[in-house]
């Protein structure tokens, strides 16, 4: 089916081309980290983690959340989203693909990363976290291409795969709820040490992932023939309502635990992210857009008007997506740095290099979700209008 | 000579048991170590190394400039000269920042302004080595925390679990930025992670650690599980802290912070 990817409009082949530009861009900076070290970020002895690692840590959030689509249609027979799932799929295949390679990326000696697997050690995170990764990896592709492949012949998909499909919805929430332990298991960093995490990390990955999809899905729509329907995008965008609300609810948990119990250690991050800490307040205007997009995105999806008319949906669904990305992708992580172990600033902002190698490792992810929903689009062209069951 | 095959079943279960004990075996008791080797005969050992630092000996900047230099300079450690790469071993921070939450408006002065030294605490329970995804960075069995130089991946997880802000990372090529390299100590490269040993490698000598030396006694090492030693003797004399102990990771590292005296 690869081959489908290897012919297209001109459009198609821009597009492509504009994404290998990035890449490249991105290669060249990551060369240059490569010899000079991970000095060429704006990390430090005291924020040690930054824009990488948090980008995987959204991303794995934007994996998982494929199983919205597939408890719905596995689990309770929801046909509408017999068109959409395997969207929710190669999403999945593309986001894990950047998760390991902003780990990679994050690495100060990546030619040692198998030393992960050449002395695996149960005891640390990581290593169940490369294993879930590398697993929910394994088990997108292989469904995802397999129920492709069967759809493109009409026939029922193999009896195998119904087994790994279900094996891939508890997959998917472990995938997630692993990766908040990377930071809810770790003593004297106040604000990760919170069991709410998992749930909370689940909350936002299920609201950012599904909205992005609805996006996403709006997209296909204006470029093919293909169009995944209205129904299914309305059913989506109820997933990402509750969970938003959900994730909303989860964050103003922490908040009432910080400052009511008014544990000075508790509350310092938030006020570093909100207000600013000791005269520093670099993340303050980004937290608060963070706060108001998603403010707005709740509003119009709650109204059910607002929810109901594609319009506004595709506003709600990239104010969500924004949000989270500023609320995860960026905050989460640096704020539990913030104040250091011996309760003093030091602030943290990307550098241009920085900032290029996770745009490049981004085209490297967009590139395989164009590739993989190529392939999934051209076969639904084919075979347009056939709904097959499986 | 043939086997039949109940024998050969057998003899296969119990291949495989063994085999599956020994892979077992090989993940779960950290029997890939580096170093667990018996030290040298001249060399000190003991069940459990600690470090009792009596601030009522610490005086004068100098004081403290003799620890961190000899250490550093030792060691290797590199001098970049800005705080977004800085690698230290040993530093010094005021006792609101050596010990936040242990602070009060009214302590007296003398305490409030003097500088602590921090470094490893080398912890009974160390949070560095449970998280470490390479066991590249481990506890020796005299309670030691190392770190392998050959094995860290540099992901920096040990810097996010340290509650002590202990460990520092190779940002970029550390030997360029040696003052004054010591032939007899290993330079690191890029990429990672590092930090106070205990001085493992002049205990095998039958020395003491370098802070120790240079502190004029202020600093004391020695076996927290005998009680005759002299950190034992220090810890039953006087009343002693230990940093953020609330975290249940135990330090080996006590402090002894004495009076308003100068």
């Amino acid at each position: 089916m690869i081959e489908k990817a290897l012919t297209g409009s001109s459009r198609y082949w821009i597009w492509i081309s504009f994404l290998l530009a990035v890449i490249g861009v991105g290669f060249i900076f990551y060369l240059k980290q490569l010899s000079y070290g991970l000095g060429i970020t704006g990390l430090s002895r005291d924020v040690s983690w930054g824009l990488y690692i948090s980008q995987f840590t959204f991303l794995v959030g934007v994996a998982a959340s494929a199983v919205m689509l597939v408890i719905p249609y596995y689990l309770h027979d929801y046909k509408k989203f017999g068109k959409i799932v395997i969207l929710g799929e190669f999403l999945a295949v593309a986001a894990v693909n950047m998760c390991l390679l902003f780990l990679l990326v994050d690495m100060g000696q990546p030619m040692r990363a198998l030393n992960i697997f050449l002395y695996p050690t149960p005891n640390s995170i990581i290593f169940w976290d490369a294993v879930a990764l590398n697993g929910y990896l394994l088990l997108n592709i292989v469904i995802g291409w397999t129920t492709l492949e069967s759809e493109r012949y009409s026939a029922p998909p193999p009896r195998w795969v119904k087994p790994l499909i279900y094996l891939s919805i508890p997959w998917a929430v472990s995938i997630h709820t692993v990766t908040a332990f990377l930071y809810a298991g770790l003593p004297g960093r106040h604000f990760w040490l919170t069991a709410v995490m998992a749930a909370r990390f689940l909350a936002s990955a299920f609201a950012g992932g599904p909205a992005l999809l609805i996006i996403l899905s709006m997209i296909v729509r204006r470029l093919s023939k293909f169009d995944p329907g209205r129904e299914p995008i309305q059913a989506i965008s109820k997933i990402v309502t509750y969970a938003m609300l959900a994730n909303v609810f989860f964050f103003l948990l922490e908040v009432f635990t910080a400052f009511y119990s008014g544990i000075p250690g508790h509350k310092h991050p938030f006020q570093y992210l909100f207000v600013g800490l000791e005269g520093h307040g670099k993340l303050v205007p980004l937290m608060w857009l963070s706060v108001i997009l998603a403010a707005a995105a709740l509003i119009l999806l709650v109204n059910p008007n607002t929810r109901k008319n594609e319009k506004t949906l595709l506003a709600a669904c990239a104010a969500v997506f924004v949000s989270l990305w500023i609320d995860k992708g960026f905050g989460l992580i640096v704020g539990g740095f913030v104040p250091n172990p011996f309760e003093r600033v030091t602030e943290y902002w990307p550098t241009l290099a920085e900032a290029l190698i996770t745009l490049g490792v981004w085209a490297i992810g967009i590139l395989i979700l164009t590739v993989l929903y190529k392939v999934a689009v051209s076969v639904r062209e084919e075979t347009a209008g056939a709904d097959t069951e499986h | 000579m043939s086997i039949d095959r109940r024998q050969f079943l057998k003899i296969a279960g119990i291949s495989a048991l063994g085999a599956g004990t020994a892979a077992a075996n090989l993940i779960w008791k950290n029997s890939l170590e580096a170093i667990q080797a018996a030290p040298a005969e001249e060399g000190l050992t003991a069940k459990k190394w600690a470090m009792v630092i009596d601030m009522r000996k610490l005086k004068t900047e100098e004081d403290y400039k003799k620890i961190t230099d000899a250490c550093h300079s030792i060691h290797n450690v590199p001098d970049f000269g800005n705080p977004k790469d800085e690698v230290k071993w040993i530093w010094t921070d005021t006792y609101e920042h050596a010990f936040p939450g242990q602070e009060n408006e009214y302590l007296p002065e003398a305490i409030k302004e003097k500088p602590f030294p921090l470094l490893c605490n080398h912890c009974e329970n160390p949070p560095c080595v449970r998280v470490c995804p390479t066991q590249a960075t481990f506890k020796r069995q005299d309670g030691i925390v190392m770190q392998d130089e050959h094995r860290c991946i540099g992901c920096r997880f040990c810097m996010a679990a340290c509650p002590f802000g202990a460990r520092s990372f190779n940002y970029r090529d550390p030997r360029p930025f040696i003052k004054e390299k010591n032939p007899e100590y290993p330079t690191r490269t890029k990429g990672v992670v590092e930090k106070c040993t205990f001085c493992t490698e002049r205990l095998v000598k039958g020395l003491m650690p370098a802070c120790a030396e240079k502190s004029n006694g202020a600093i004391a090492f020695g076996d927290l599980k005998d009680p005759n030693s002299e950190v034992r003797k220090l810890l039953s004399a006087n009343y002693t802290i230990r940093r953020k102990q609330e975290l249940g990771t135990q330090p080996s590292v006590f402090y002894i912070i004495g009076g308003s005296e100068k």
